[in-house]
Parts: structure tokens; C-alpha cells; sequence
């Protein structure tokens, strides 16, 4: 059966799309949400814990909640219905962004926070002001991000609500894996449907994977 | 561009939760001399130097400058160094880039205040993995190459051993050398003998005494700083 | 970082390349396209006339909503009585019958209610009804939920009230009701196209087929390009004069699992 799998280009298809995807609005999700984060977690201003509290509550935002949400917006019937980006790759990449954001952000805000305790003072004294200095320890505190991110790619290539609504699993434009094996599931044939989640599940493996090394190398050369 | 000494503190006080670190402290630092805030441990010298500094804000008093834009004339060096994770060389150079310092000159300026400290064959090393020893030599590498008029050091040598705190203690009278105003925070005796003109005795979060270093030490004129001179008040 | 973002790029232009192909929106419903029609139909229509057809399915009911809504340019669906409202409403612009094929009873084939090998579906349910034998329904509004209900009508049972514990609503499509069945052993109507292509039959048979009452006609509409302006009206009803012709009626009859036809093309010859 994995030969039959592995020689049909529809799944490679279906996997380059799952990345492009989710790698997409991972990396929106990253140049978004890291900033927020760390001016979150420098910032002081009214309301501050109050805007902590409700970030990690979006932590936990339903992908199903978010796809009809995003659907309402999207369709032809919505506020953003004229950009006709209703069961699109796009449509798909803002949903797992809005999805994505919230975890990314919300751990940056905490690393941040936790690292700005040891490097305040030093920036201080040197004449680094707040938004300078949240940036500074962003990018000093980089490898730790990465886990940060990696949850934030786990959550989009795991999730399947969001992407079936906006998407609509359209045969050879929107279907990416974990809505092709929710529909080969619902056809019954589960050999393949697991078959195909073992390819999802080994893929998302190797991205972790190659993150960790590149991130030993590199934090090797750094300190 | 006039000078930022003297520094003026008047009836500056810096209280916690109701509770008083430092008391009613009026002081004068001119320029010259190099100035030893001795006490002991809890003797409130940590938030004295982070108040003349500007890091914390009094509670009630004034701290005054004589002049402006008095961040980039003063640095300070605290008993733990706080590094980058970049090379020891680029530690430096961050630092010229938030004087404003710019990017042409930043590199062989770095590279003067490394030599100055010797520390040129660590360049290129990441300044995290260097001894505590060697960073501390970076943290003052970093405050030469901004030329501040002055430069305060929050117990530096704390932490290091013997031969780690003659290179320092070295490197300290350099810059008394070159015309910075050192204000120097430290519990050891010796360190002030060696480094200070002059010492203010700080006591429970007030100035007891001050005096130039040749009075103080043969005679301190209050009971407590005799006491602690002699080794009997090791802490508060 | 630069790396991260020129990725990033070529990803957004991979897919407004995409977005460029010539295509029109159809909503059907999920029996249709796991019954694998669209896959064997469209690429013959693609070839020929360079329009790509996008294909979201859904339940019947959720897909001339997407009609309604404007997301769709086309709806190809199997509920005639809600497609005429759809039309009257001027939602669609016009109905045109497309093909039919049959709903099945499967069942157990222990068969609780004695209903095997029978040619009256009214008659199986009211045995079924009486048995009490566990029934699996879609109740997800689609055509196969719709004819379901008026079949239970036809057979005097008012199942809103009669139902019970035997009755199980598993507000899901095609498949995953046949899954549920499967598993709990029970009754459920499915349209045969579905049934030839499902795996997972666990001890499932076809217990009644042949009834008139069982034809399931399909039926293709142009969403109204009045109400929604930006409905693709020329490439929509390229796909639909394709669909009625010799051409796209022979295709819907030429797709076959295990030999055996699924549709049988019924669009009427004038126009």
C-alpha cells in the first residue's frame, strides 16, 4: 500500500501544498507575533495583564471557530467577500496565521519577559530604550524562540477545521493532508487515511528535526 | 558641551514597600578625584549607585546633573556582566551603535577598547563562553570605548578571584588615568585602599562619613565605620 | 531571516499563479465527489475547454446555501423540490436534469427487522420502525437526509416523534454515517455510488434496492449572475451546455466501479 501511496503524484501534491501552507503562515505568524510579543512583554501601560490573560486564552482559539469565522469575512456575503479569496490557498494561510499568532506571540512574551529580568538593567545603563531593547533580546534570545515557532508549526500542520471551511478540500487545489485523510476517513478507507498520517506525522518529524541541528549549529558559533 | 560632574543628590531618599534602603543622602561628586562607596553587605550601596546613575528613581530628593543628555556621558559596570550572544568584539561595537557612534569607525574603535583591556586575542570569540574574569574585562572594553566623563562599577570584583581582580583593579586605574570619574561601590577594604581617593561610608542607607582615604583609614571618625573597618560588622 | 522571507515570497507567487487558471466554483454535494465522478468527469472538460473546475462538497442543503451566498458560480446537487425553490427564490437561473441514480437500504446482515432482499423501501422502514432496529441517518440536511425524511413520511411515520434510542442522528456526510452503521450494525440509506466505493462495510449488505421511490434525480444551476455580479456566467454555463451534452452525458455514463455503472445520464435531449 505505501508503494501505491508514495507513487501517486497527487500525494506529493497534496504534501507540497500542506507546506506552502503552513510553512506560510508560520512564517506570518513569526514576523507578526515575535514583535508583539516582545513589546508585550517590555511595554507598560493600563490594561497590560489584562491583554496578557486574553493572548494566552487564544492559545486555545478552536481551528474550527477560526475557519468559520474567516469563512463569514471571506465570503461573497462577508465584508471581505470582493477579494474572492473564499477557497483559496490564501484563504487557507490567513486562517492558520490567525491560529498561529496568538501561540507564537504569547511565548515570545514570556521568553522575552523572562530574559529582559537579566538583560533590562545592562541595556538600560547603555542607553537602550524600550522598543530598542525588546528587539535586542528578541534576537539574543533567538534559539529559544524556535520552540515558539516549532509549536506554532505543529498547531497548523496538526489542524484540519480552519483549513476544510475556508478551503472547501477542493480536489487538486485546496485538499492538503490532514483534510484528504479526514476525507478518506469519511469514505471509510482507513488503511489509506492512517497511511496518509503517518506520511503527515513523519514529515512534521523531519521539520523538527532539521530545525534542532540547524539550531545546535548555529547556537555553537554564538554562545 | 559642558561637563555632567558635578553631580549633585539632595535629601534623596529610596524606600520599598515602606521600607527605607536609602535615607535622606545629600552629596556632592565632583570631577578628580576617584570615589569608593564603602559599606557593608545591605548597607544600601547597589541602590546608591543605581540612583546616581538613573536606573532607579527616588522616592523623595533630587538628583541633579550640571548638564544634559547624560546617558551617553556615563557607564556603569555591574558585578555580573550581562553579555550578548555575539563575540566580544561585537558586544563593543553594539554598544558604540547605540551611542550613535557610526558604522565606519565602529569596528577599529572596538577593536582599540579590546586592546586596551587585553583583550584583542578574543575578538572574534562568543562573549558568553569567556571566563567571568575576561567578561568583566569586555563589560569595562565596552564602557572605555564610549569615553564616558564618568563610570560607575557596582562591586565589580565580587565574583573573581585574585589574579582576575589585579587585572581589573588595573584596568580601573586607567580610566582614573585618562580623566573619568570613578565611583566605585565595594565591601573590601583593600580595593578601596588600593582604587579610591576618596571613600564615602555608607551605613544602613545613610552617609556617615566621607573623608579622602588617607584619614579614613588610619582613623574613621564614626563608631560604626571603626567597627567595620576593624572587621567587626560584616553585615547589616 | 532573508531566507526566511524570499521562501515566503515564492510560496504567495506559487499560488496567484494558481489563481490566475481559468475556473468556476461548483457546489455538490459529498456523495457526488466520493462517489469519484468529478475526478472522472472533469479532466475530459478541462482538456477541452482550458476551464478548471474547483469543486467544494458538501450536504445539499449547505451547498445551494453557498449558492444563496454567492460563493459558488455553479450548484450540482440531487434535491429537486429544494433546487426549484432555489430557482423560484431567483437564487439560480435555471434547472436543468443532469442524471439519476439509486438509493440503497443497507443493513446488517444479521437483519433485525427482516427486511432483506425486499423491493419495498416504504414497507422495510415501517418494519424497521416497529422493530426498533438501529438506524443510522445522516440528519445533516443534504439530499440523501431529504429523500430520507420523505420516505419515512411516505411510510406514515412521523420520525421527529417516533424516534429513539434505535435512531441514530449523526449530523454527517455520506461516509461517516456508513462508518457509524458499520459500526453499531445498523439500517441506513445511502445512494449506491457512495456504497460501491465504501471499504469499510464491516457486516453491511444491501438489504433493499429496486424501489422507484429510491431514483435520485440530479439536477445543475447557474447561480443567478443578478443576484451576485461577479458569478462567472459564460464559464458556468460552458460547464453546465458540457454536462447536458452527448458528450458530458456519455462521460457520466462511462464511470464505473467494479464494471458496474454509477449514474445514468438523463438530460433531455432538446433545449
Amino acid at each position: 500500500m505505501f508503494d501505491a501511496i508514495f507513487s501517486d503524484a497527487r500525494l506529493w501534491e497534496i504534501v507540497g501544498l500542506s507546506l506552502a501552507v503552513s510553512l506560510s503562515a508560520v512564517a506570518l505568524a513569526t514576523l507578526l507575533g515575535l514583535p508583539l510579543g516582545a513589546a508585550l512583554a517590555v511595554g507598560r501601560f493600563p490594561g497590560r495583564q489584562g491583554l496578557i490573560v486574553v493572548l494566552n486564552a487564544l492559545m486555545g482559539l478552536p481551528p474550527v471557530v477560526v475557519g468559520l469565522f474567516i469563512y463569514l469575512l471571506l465570503s461573497r456575503a462577508g465584508p471581505l467577500g470582493e477579494f474572492g479569496l473564499l477557497f483559496t490557498p490564501q484563504a487557507m494561510v490567513i486562517a492558520q496565521t490567525v491560529l498561529v499568532l496568538p501561540i507564537i506571540a504569547a511565548l515570545a512574551r514570556q521568553a522575552v519577559e523572562d530574559a529582559w529580568r537579566e538583560y533590562e538593567e545592562q541595556l538600560r545603563s547603555l542607553g537602550v530604550e524600550g522598543w530598542g531593547g525588546a528587539l535586542t533580546v528578541l534576537w539574543d534570545i533567538r534559539f529559544s524562540l524556535l520552540t515558539a515557532v516549532l509549536a506554532g508549526l505543529g498547531r497548523a500542520s496538526a489542524e484540519v477545521g480552519a483549513v476544510m471551511i475556508v478551503g472547501g478540500n477542493i480536489d487538486g487545489v485546496t485538499r492538503v493532508m490532514t483534510t484528504a485523510i479526514a476525507l478518506e476517513t469519511s469514505k471509510g478507507d482507513l488503511p489509506l487515511a492512517l497511511g496518509l498520517g503517518i506520511v503527515l506525522i513523519a514529515i512534521v518529524l523531519a521539520l523538527n528535526a532539521a530545525a534542532h541541528v540547524i539550531k545546535e549549529v548555529a547556537q555553537r558559533r554564538v554562545g | 558641551m559642558s561637563a555632567i560632574l558635578p553631580l549633585r543628590l539632595e535629601e534623596v531618599s529610596y524606600a520599598v514597600d515602606g521600607r527605607a534602603i536609602i535615607e535622606r543622602v545629600s552629596l556632592v561628586l565632583e570631577a578628580g578625584p576617584s570615589t569608593i562607596i564603602l559599606g557593608a553587605n545591605g548597607a544600601g550601596k547597589s541602590v546608591l549607585m543605581r540612583l546616581m546613575h538613573g536606573l532607579l528613581a527616588p522616592s523623595s530628593g533630587r538628583i541633579a546633573w550640571n548638564s544634559k543628555g547624560t546617558r551617553r556621558r556615563q557607564a556603569m559596570v555591574f558585578q555580573r556582566p550581562v553579555m550578548l550572544r555575539r563575540s566580544a568584539l561585537a558586544n563593543v561595537a553594539y554598544a558604540l551603535k547605540v551611542a550613535g557612534v557610526p558604522a565606519a569607525q565602529r569596528e577599529r574603535l572596538a577593536q582599540e577598547a579590546l586592546e586596551e583591556v587585553g583583550l584583542r586575542q578574543a575578538a572574534q570569540r562568543p562573549a558568553r563562553v569567556l571566563s567571568g574574569g575576561e567578561q568583566q574585562r569586555l563589560a569595562l572594553a565596552r564602557a572605555w570605548a564610549l569615553h564616558p566623563e564618568v563610570l560607575f562599577l557596582d562591586e565589580p570584583t565580587a565574583n573573581l578571584d585574585p589574579g582576575a581582580t589585579r587585572e581589573i583593579e588595573t584596568i580601573i586605574k586607567a580610566f582614573d588615568a585618562a580623566g573619568t570619574k570613578v565611583i566605585m561601590s565595594t565591601h573590601s577594604l583593600g580595593q578601596a585602599r588600593r582604587l579610591g581617593d576618596e571613600v564615602i561610608y555608607l551605613h544602613q542607607g545613610r552617609v556617615l562619613e566621607r573623608a579622602p582615604v588617607d584619614r579614613f583609614f588610619p582613623q574613621p571618625a564614626s563608631p560604626e565605620a571603626a567597627s567595620f573597618v576593624k572587621g567587626e560588622l560584616p553585615w547589616v | 531571516m532573508g531566507l526566511m522571507l524570499r521562501v515566503l515570497l515564492a510560496m504567495m507567487m506559487f499560488s496567484t499563479v494558481q489563481a490566475q487558471a481559468r475556473y468556476i466554483t461548483v457546489a455538490s454535494t459529498t456523495s457526488t465527489e466520493q462517489s469519484g465522478l468529478f475526478r472522472h468527469l472533469l479532466p475530459g472538460f478541462e482538456k477541452k475547454t482550458g476551464i478548471q473546475v474547483r469543486v467544494v462538497a458538501l450536504g445539499t442543503g449547505q451547498a445551494l446555501d453557498m449558492g444563496r451566498r454567492g460563493d459558488a458560480d455553479v450548484v450540482f446537487v440531487h434535491a429537486q423540490a429544494l433546487e426549484e425553490k432555489f430557482v423560484a427564490e431567483g437564487y439560480g437561473l435555471r434547472r436543468f436534469e443532469v442524471m439519476y441514480n439509486d438509493f440503497v437500504l443497507v443493513g446488517p446482515r444479521a437483519d433485525p427487522a427482516r427486511v432483506g432482499g425486499g423491493k419495498d423501501i416504504v414497507a422495510a422502514l415501517q418494519k424497521i420502525q416497529t422493530a426498533q432496529a438501529p438506524f443510522a441517518s445522516r440528519g445533516d440536511n443534504s439530499g440523501t437526509h431529504f429523500a430520507e425524511l420523505q420516505l419515512w413520511k411516505a411510510a406514515g411515520v412521523d420520525i421527529s416523534r417516533d424516534k429513539g434510542p434505535w435512531y441514530r442522528d449523526t449530523g454527517s456526510g455520506m461516509g461517516p454515517t456508513l462508518n457509524t452503521a458499520a459500526g453499531l450494525n445498523a439500517y441506513a440509506l445511502t445512494d449506491r455510488a457512495t456504497w460501491l466505493s465504501f471499504k469499510n462495510r464491516g457486516e453491511l449488505v444491501i438489504s433493499v434496492q429496486g424501489d422507484r421511490r429510491l431514483f435520485n434525480q440530479y439536477g445543475v444551476i447557474l447561480v443567478n449572475p443578478v443576484k451576485h455580479p461577479h458569478v462567472k456566467q459564460d464559464l458556468g454555463q460552458t460547464f453546465i451546455d458540457w454536462v447536458v451534452s452527448p458528450e458530458g452525458q456519455a462521460a457520466i455514463a462511462d464511470h464505473k466501479i467494479g464494471g458496474e455503472q454509477l449514474f445514468f445520464p438523463n438530460a433531455p435531449r432538446a433545449r
